[in-house]
């Protein structure tokens, strides 16, 4: 398989180093080599090239929309995701914030990210002083092994940020 | 098409001031729009892009949905009991259809 379309192979191997560097994946690209040449090729490929960790220039947007001019902090959000998933179409996931959850100082909102899935934003979720716990979990998307963000902003506007790979054994997002 | 009524799962009993766990599963396609059918055509989003928990009037929790979350959607989410009251539920989809559902909080 991989033999009778070695050109493109080559093509999108190279889209993919070329863009690595630049952050301008366009996360198509290496999902349509993974459809030309081949689950085996796509693995190597997978293996050879730190890619699959690149975010797609939706992700990037989408975060940039969120921080705006802010500086977020790392840490502070408990997001808890498998460390392996081998069904990416089911995946659970768990946002936990420590906050005294009060009118003056609480979690407004969290937005759930994925960096490799054709579509950046999973879910916002708003929160009041009502909820009495900054906490949600469900079972989300995942299209291929990636970085899974959840940014969280307080009620004074400070941003708290989380980061979790998750190691996808077939990708979900129904795009195959 | 309609969504269908979702399972959601209280405490039993609850206590005012106390801080329950809201757990709700809904029947739903979530169809991502990625995908396309056996003649090549796409097959349009369907997703629930919205649900909201509102306990006597007041927002205590909402979602806006993407298509990257799992088909029959489960939220399990938090409220702190004010006192005896009513927990409704709303949710959206992308064919217009608009579910509303509500409980009674059995409050000590």
């Amino acid at each position: 398989m991989t033999s009778r379309k070695p050109g493109r192979t080559l093509v999108d191997r190279r889209m993919m180093l070329a863009s690595a560097g630049a952050l301008t994946l366009s996360g198509l690209a290496p999902r349509a080599a993974r459809a030309q040449s081949g689950p085996s090729a796509a693995a190597a490929a997978a293996a050879a090239d730190p890619a699959p960790l690149v975010p797609t220039a939706q992700f990037n947007a989408a975060f940039e929309k969120i921080v705006g001019g802010g500086t977020p902090i790392e840490g502070g959000v408990t997001l808890e995701l498998p460390e392996d998933a081998e069904n990416g179409n089911i995946v659970p996931y768990k946002i936990n914030i420590e906050s005294p959850m009060t009118e003056a100082d609480h979690i407004a909102r969290v937005h759930l990210l994925s960096t490799q899935n054709p579509q950046a934003s999973v879910a916002t979720f708003h929160f009041t002083p009502l909820s009495g716990k900054a906490a949600v979990s469900g079972r989300m998307r995942l299209a291929k092994t990636q970085e899974v963000v959840a940014v969280a902003v307080t009620s004074a506007n400070t941003l708290l940020v989380a980061r979790t790979i998750v190691n996808v054994g077939i990708g979900g997002c129904g795009t195959e | 098409m309609a969504a269908s009524k979702p399972r959601v799962r209280l405490p039993e009993r609850i206590e005012t001031g106390q801080t329950i766990e809201v757990k709700a599963l809904i029947t739903h396609v979530m169809e991502t729009g990625n995908r396309k059918d056996s003649e090549g055509r796409p097959i349009p989003r369907n997703i629930i892009h919205t649900f909201t928990a509102r306990y006597e009037g007041a927002l205590i929790f909402k979602a806006e949905l993407g298509s990257g979350i799992a088909a029959n959607p489960y939220l399990s989410f938090f409220l702190k009991v004010p006192g005896p009251g009513e927990l409704l539920v709303s949710w959206q989809d992308d064919d217009g259809g608009e579910t509303i559902e509500r409980y009674a909080l059995n409050v000590a």
